[in-house]
């Protein structure tokens, strides 16, 4: 079931800049597809507009907007709230009736293992417990759709692996169609079923590679000699084919 | 997230030792030594400064023209040891008080009014702000007889004063506050659909606590001053420490008049360490101020 439809999709900012060109790609659910790419090549861009936080030039994008998860950059949890507190915002912001929103956060928080920090407020959490937050947070809405616009970049290796078994963990529970985006090729080659390449400005799609690994995923694939070779031709196609 | 194996759980990495102890923000005990060297220094200084005013009044001052600087002594025995003359003070202190308060609780309500209205707005704010920035600037004796002729010399004019002196530092600390939301919070509020009032309800106005604080201990200690100055100029009434310190300073009585100064002194610093107090109740649990 196609959950979100991105066809000849264009976006060129006021000022002129060309940022996204013609991209096209569905995403169903149970399919975890990134978006891998330098920086600067529109790929967040992408996501504000499939979120409906930014309104695309050209093409269309088909999606349910009232059922988005989006998981930002930075944990962007209110520092005046507690874990809990964070966690049950979306569902508040939803109007849910208290005990209903009081439990799926409850839920959430166990799943990121957050259990036991529910009273904590942000500022004496660390870096990834943060994110675990922000992630638990985005989930109690149960969305059918997650967008992830490189949320893990700021996080050290080790939180970072923490992180993206911590995410698979939750597309395996949820089911959910799951567009991520990073600029890290071993991520995008551990979570995903599909990468997609895109290149510099203006962002377009140059490549498409399937990821045949059966879930779950162990952290050791990463030392698998298929998981090598398929990074490396991410890589390439990432370098623009002529390395 | 159902079906979930509780054996597939992730071990939760260890939570950051330093994170919660350095910037918890609660107040690490001090060491004796530094104790002492917090509280000798200003202490010390303290008895050079009793030192100088001794001298000034004993030797520097000949004893005819004494009560230009009577010694601390004399002051404390006549401002503060004489109940007549320390119950006119406290009288004072007090009808100084409830004009400083209710000019302060005036500012703050009409402030944080104002600084909404002009977040909301940006019409609003492009129109309001060269006025209060004018507002701002007037010098409080130039308008002193507009003020005599609208409301009076009574205790309206005092608190009209209070609230001139005291609204600015509140508007401007609580508009920028207000506009200081993270635009990653702005987009999660905007995901949610949620409305203007929510999104001022649960994200700009608990974000802008902090600044509004700033600004609540600035117009703290100006609404003192306003209600000392107000006073001053509008005498007609209940007789606030404004009006003690003109008589004094009439009467030659330079012992009264140097305990007035250091009970109106008072007043504001006691303002000032409430609204401190305050904002560490308040925001204390999550704010991590930089300066703590």
């Amino acid at each position: 079931m196609t959950a979100l439809a991105f066809q000849g999709l264009g976006m060129v900012f006021p000022d002129g800049t060309e940022a996204l060109d013609d991209i096209s790609f569905t995403v169903d659910r149970g399919e975890f597809v990134t978006v891998v790419g330098p920086s600067g090549c529109g790929k967040s861009t992408l996501l504000r507009i499939a979120s409906g936080l930014l309104q695309h030039t050209s093409g269309s994008v088909e999606v349910d907007r009232d059922d988005i998860g989006y998981v930002f950059q930075e944990a962007a949890l209110l520092p005046w709230r507690t874990v809990r507190q964070n966690v049950e915002l979306l569902a508040e912001l939803r109007n849910l009736p208290k005990g209903d929103r009081r439990a799926k956060a409850q839920q959430a928080i166990e799943m990121v293992g957050l259990s036991g920090f529910e009273h904590h407020y942000p500022k004496s959490l660390s870096g990834g417990m943060r994110m675990r937050a922000s992630l638990a947070r985005s989930l109690t809405l149960e969305p059918p759709v997650f967008l992830f616009d490189e949320p893990f970049g700021a996080v050290d290796e080790i939180t970072r692996e923490h992180l993206n078994d911590q995410t698979q963990l939750m597309f395996m529970a949820e089911n959910f169609a799951g567009l991520f985006i990073t600029h890290s090729i071993g991520e995008a080659v551990y979570m995903s079923t599909r990468v997609l390449v895109m290149s510099a400005r203006p962002g377009r799609l140059v490549a498409e590679f399937p990821i045949p690994f059966e879930f779950p995923r162990s952290p050791d694939l990463r030392f698998d000699p298929e998981f090598a070779r398929i990074s490396g031709e991410v890589s390439h196609a990432l370098r623009g084919g002529h390395a | 997230m159902t079906g979930v194996d509780p054996t597939t759980q992730f071990i939760a990495e260890p939570p950051d030792p330093t994170a919660a102890d350095t910037t918890a923000g609660g107040v690490r005990r001090l060491p004796r030594e530094s104790w002492a060297r917090t509280v000798l220094p200003p202490l010390l200084l303290g008895l050079v400064i009793l030192g100088i005013w001794y001298l000034i009044s004993f030797v520097v001052l000949d004893p005819r023209r004494r009560f230009l600087l009577e010694p601390p002594h004399e002051v404390l025995q006549v401002g503060f040891f004489t109940w007549d003359n320390l119950s006119t003070i406290l009288e004072g202190l007090y009808w100084s008080t409830r004009v400083a308060l209710t000019g302060l609780a005036i500012s703050i309500v009409l402030g944080v009014t104002i600084a909404v209205i002009m977040s909301q707005t940006v019409i609003f704010e492009r129109a309001l702000f060269p006025y209060l920035v004018f507002l701002q600037a007037i010098p409080i004796l130039a308008i002193v007889p507009l003020i005599s002729f609208w409301f009076g010399t009574g205790e309206n004019s005092r608190v009209l004063v209070c609230v001139l002196i005291s609204i600015f530092p509140i508007i401007v600390n609580t508009l920028f506050g207000l506009q200081s939301a993270d635009p990653l919070h702005h987009d999660l509020f905007t995901l949610q659909q949620a409305n203007r009032w929510t999104r001022l309800r649960k994200l700009m106005f608990p974000g802008a606590l902090p600044a509004m604080f700033a600004g609540l201990r600035i117009s703290a200690g100006l609404s003192v001053i306003g209600a000392i100055v107000g006073e001053f100029f509008f005498g007609r009434g209940e007789t606030g420490l404004g009006q003690l310190l003109k008589r004094y300073a009439n009467r030659l009585e330079g012992e009264q008049l140097i305990a007035t100064v250091i009970i109106s002194s008072a007043l504001g610093v006691v303002v000032f360490l409430f609204f401190g107090w305050l904002q560490r109740r308040v925001i204390g649990k999550w704010y991590q101020s930089t300066t703590q």
